[in-house]
């Protein structure tokens, strides 16, 4: 910040009014108004979603949700944070389960109340086609609703928003672990490595180079071969 | 057709120069320093190599290691609360293991304990915040293992070991590399995605110190893809937690083994006894003590409270004079400066070029020669940028990922970096990324063995707050793996020993010992530790001062 000529705007933290220098994130400027994070901070890089937050700006009747790590403040915000929201995650063993529509309808019942508003897919401060996810789910294309649902972190904006009471992220998540688990699978030449390793096939040459002095060592590394 | 620039308009006749330049530096690259250059280069520019940052340490175990003065300083500091506050009679949890700190090391040393025969409701994972809010859930680049039919345990043991300026412990290393591939195996059976080729190989890329293709990814979200898998995992097991509580000192019996924790509620600020007879130290690293006034990439909760907790009890710690500098963290826009532009962008063919579009290093030097070069670049020979806050930062020349590898590849790898770019009106398919390094991660900490035993009976340590598998200098994607690695080891023996002993008499008596340790040495001071959350209210929001120029 350049001191000598900082642009302030006003900003509302749950109604308590604040001064605060122009072109923080949310979170900055929370602290700069005097307070401590213990819930609402996780990343403070926009990968995790603790901080979800929202707002109204003067002179708008909308109601919006953003990431606090991320959002510019603006002049005139109210802002609450909602560190939290309440969801139930249904246990399971993703070993047993099968990738289709059947999954998601029985842990998330819930899921077929769908009204296709899209109210998700507009409180998402990542972007996502949330919407879309769920509806695939719904249809058993677990690929789609994995892949779609991707760049999720958590944040819970969805689904304080649904007006039929979805959990997208839940949704989501289960997808992704179903997708790899059971279309994707292990990968060849993955097992074949750790079946190498287990009977033993690098031992003697990782032994020999445990066995060089500093100098030796560090010719062989100069000295090894680079294929990028 | 112009587009709309995010950078101010003194900025643009440098971007220009880029731009002019870019056609020429497609397929060419800069030659990579001779060891004596990496030697010199090192010494005069790295942060680590300036004397007057660091100091020997005065008091326990480890006196005289060197190591910076924010670290110094929470090892020389009162433990933060005093025996007689506590009440070692009202336990709260009885337990088998505790773990501390549920990212990705905790959340496998808490699943592995779980395997390893602990009944559920004989362990507890604290976490200072969310489970999975932290370092492990912010890791864009990859995981490195050696998987790849034209690459070994063998050459991984080498760039580990080279890349760490020979200082690991190479029975550690032998670890990391030759369990890589079965950390990727164990990930995909819990239904992690990792980017494949269409022949269902793994997409591998190469990452600064690899001799081959090594990195794993999950697009950029690599730890956020494997964190969330992990968490949900976890929560599958019903295995009990508690989150937003600290670990804020560790518990001992009359034996000397340690036994547990005293934990502190962060929303009633009530302490709660935890014992138990193994611990899982999983504390991550200390980012947020902002080495030398530097920037971080970390996580709120990284305020290296586990050397602390471990130090009280008396553990031996190692390389914390070695500090990892991310060669590039966002010098602009100010909003999000410090954080992470992965190096996996350079992995694909972004290079750092000067104010003038000039190429001043090979992409991909390890991190401490890389960081340094940008270093000299901006301050010795000023080509760097400087920001309107006085920040200093060379280009990161990303629309050469597309151009290079297709139109749609930074869109569809690098999601995240696009996205945080973008929300700043900056589009990284056009634009390049003004980068400067940022304090990224702890190389050194808690010294353990494979089996990520430390030096103390019952405690265990894996992780970032664990030190030697590293050495001097971190590889990408090595930490990501390590935290698996010696996450399930420290788990999984945690569990073993817990069937085996039994526990004395609690005690804190370590804590009477340490301020004898402090007072002999004649430290007086205000300062305690663990310190558990940074402070940055008021003014201190708008800190940058570099104490290194
Ligand atoms: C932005 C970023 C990008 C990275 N990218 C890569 C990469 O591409 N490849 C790679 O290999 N590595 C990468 N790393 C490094 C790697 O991700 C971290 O070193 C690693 O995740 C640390 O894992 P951990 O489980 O040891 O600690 P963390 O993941 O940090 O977890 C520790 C947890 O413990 C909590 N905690 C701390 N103190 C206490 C306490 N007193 N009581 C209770 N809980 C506590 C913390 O809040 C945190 O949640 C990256 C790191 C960062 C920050
Ligand atoms: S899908 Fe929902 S939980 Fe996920 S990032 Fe978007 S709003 Fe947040
Ligand atoms: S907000 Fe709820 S009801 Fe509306 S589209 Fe999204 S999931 Fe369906
Ligand atoms: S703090 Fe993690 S997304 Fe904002």
């Amino acid at each position: 910040m350049m001191d000598d000529e900082v642009e302030m705007v006003t900003i509302y933290v749950m109604g308590k009014r604040h001064r605060v220098p122009a072109g923080l994130t949310i979170m900055k400027a929370m602290e700069y108004a005097g307070h401590q994070f213990r819930r609402g901070a996780g990343c403070r890089g926009g990968f995790c979603g603790a901080c979800a937050t929202i707002y109204r700006t003067k002179g708008s009747y909308k109601l919006q949700g953003a990431l606090a790590c991320q959002k510019i403040v603006e002049d005139g915000m109210y802002i609450a944070q909602i560190p939290f929201s309440p969801a139930e995650k249904k246990t399971y063993n993703i070993e047993e389960l099968r990738p289709d529509a059947g999954v998601f309808l029985e842990y998330y019942p819930e899921i077929a109340r769908c009204l296709s508003c899209n109210t998700c897919t507009k409180a998402c401060p990542q972007d996502i086609m949330v919407m879309d996810y769920v509806q695939a789910a719904l249809r058993g294309d677990v690929e789609e609703a994995a892949k779609l649902s991707f760049d999720c972190i958590g944040c819970g904006l969805c689904a304080v928003r649904c007006p039929a009471e979805i959990v997208p992220y839940n949704i989501g998540q289960l997808a992704r672990r179903l997708y790899s688990r059971h279309i994707v699978g292990p990968t060849e030449h993955v097992l074949k490595r750790v079946r190498e390793i287990e009977e033993g096939r690098f031992d003697e040459e990782i032994e020999e180079l445990k066995t060089l002095d500093r100098e030796a060592l560090q010719e062989r590394y100069e000295t090894r071969e680079r294929r990028l | 057709m112009k587009r709309m620039s995010g950078y101010p308009e003194y900025m643009q006749e440098s971007l220009r120069l880029v731009e002019k330049t870019r056609p020429e530096r497609i397929g060419k690259t800069f030659p990579a320093m001779t060891a004596e250059e990496k030697e010199r280069i090192l010494r005069d520019w790295h942060p680590d190599y300036k004397e007057e940052s660091k100091r020997p340490l005065r008091i326990g175990p480890c006196k005289g290691q060197v190591m910076p003065h924010e670290v110094a300083d929470i090892l020389e500091a009162h433990p933060a609360i005093t025996p007689d506050e506590i009440d070692l009679t009202d336990i709260a949890y009885d337990l088998d293991v505790l773990v501390i700190g549920a990212g990705g090391a905790g959340l496998s040393a808490a699943l592995l304990a779980h395997e390893n025969g602990v009944e559920r409701d004989r362990i507890l994972m604290v976490q200072k915040l969310r489970l999975g809010d932290a370092n492990s859930k912010m890791s864009q680049g990859g995981i490195q293992a050696a998987d790849a039919p034209d690459d070994s345990p063998t050459l991984h043991y080498l760039d580990v070991i080279g890349g760490g300026h020979f200082a690991n412990d190479p029975d550690l290393v032998e670890a990391l590399v030759k369990e890589g591939p079965d950390v990727i195996k164990w990930h995909e059976e819990l239904g992690v995605i990792y980017d494949k080729n269409p022949d269902g190989t793994m997409q591998l890329a190469p990452g600064g110190g690899t001799c081959r293709r090594r990195m794993h990814s999950c697009k950029d979200y690599t730890g956020l893809e494997i964190t969330r898998v992990l968490v949900d995992e976890f929560l599958n097991r019903e295995i009990p937690y508690v989150e937003f509580t600290c670990a804020v000192e560790l518990l001992m019996d009359d034996k000397g083994q340690v036994a547990g924790s005293v934990l502190y509620d962060l929303d009633s600020d009530e302490y709660l006894i935890a014992r138990a007879k193994s611990t899982v130290l999983a504390t991550g690293g200390f980012g947020r003590l902002h080495i030398q006034g530097f920037e971080t990439t970390n996580h709120y909760g990284a305020t290296g409270d586990g050397i602390a907790l471990a130090y009280h009890v008396g553990a031996r710690l190692r390389d914390l004079d070695s500090t990892q500098f991310h060669p590039t963290g966002a010098a602009y826009p100010e909003q999000i400066v410090g954080q992470l532009c992965t190096e996996k962008l350079r992995g694909r063919g972004a290079q750092p070029v000067n104010k003038y579009g000039e190429l001043f290093v090979y992409p991909l030097e390890t991190r401490d020669v890389e960081a340094s070069a940008i270093i000299r670049e901006c301050y010795e020979r000023e080509n760097g940028v400087v920001t309107p806050t006085g920040m200093r930062g060379v280009w990161l020349d990303t629309p050469l990922i597309d151009i290079i590898n297709g139109e749609g590849t930074i869109e569809r790898e690098f999601a995240a970096m696009f996205r945080n770019f973008k929300k700043f009106d900056i589009d990284i398919r056009e634009e390049p990324m003004l980068v400067f390094p940022t304090l990224h991660y702890q190389n050194g900490g808690v010294a353990i063995n494979t089996r990520s035993e430390t030096s103390i009976p019952g405690l265990y340590a894996a992780g970032e707050v664990a030190g030697g598998v590293h050495g001097k200098n971190r590889l990408m994607g090595n930490s990501q793996l390590d935290l698996y690695v010696f996450g399930r080891r420290a788990g999984r023996f945690a569990a073993e020993r817990a069937k085996k002993i039994s526990l004395g008499k609690l005690t804190l008596s370590h804590l009477d010992r340490y301020e004898r340790w402090l007072a002999e040495a004649g430290i007086e001071t205000d300062r305690r530790a663990p310190i558990l959350l940074p402070e940055y209210r008021g003014k201190r929001t708008l800190e940058h001062q570099l104490k290194l120029l």
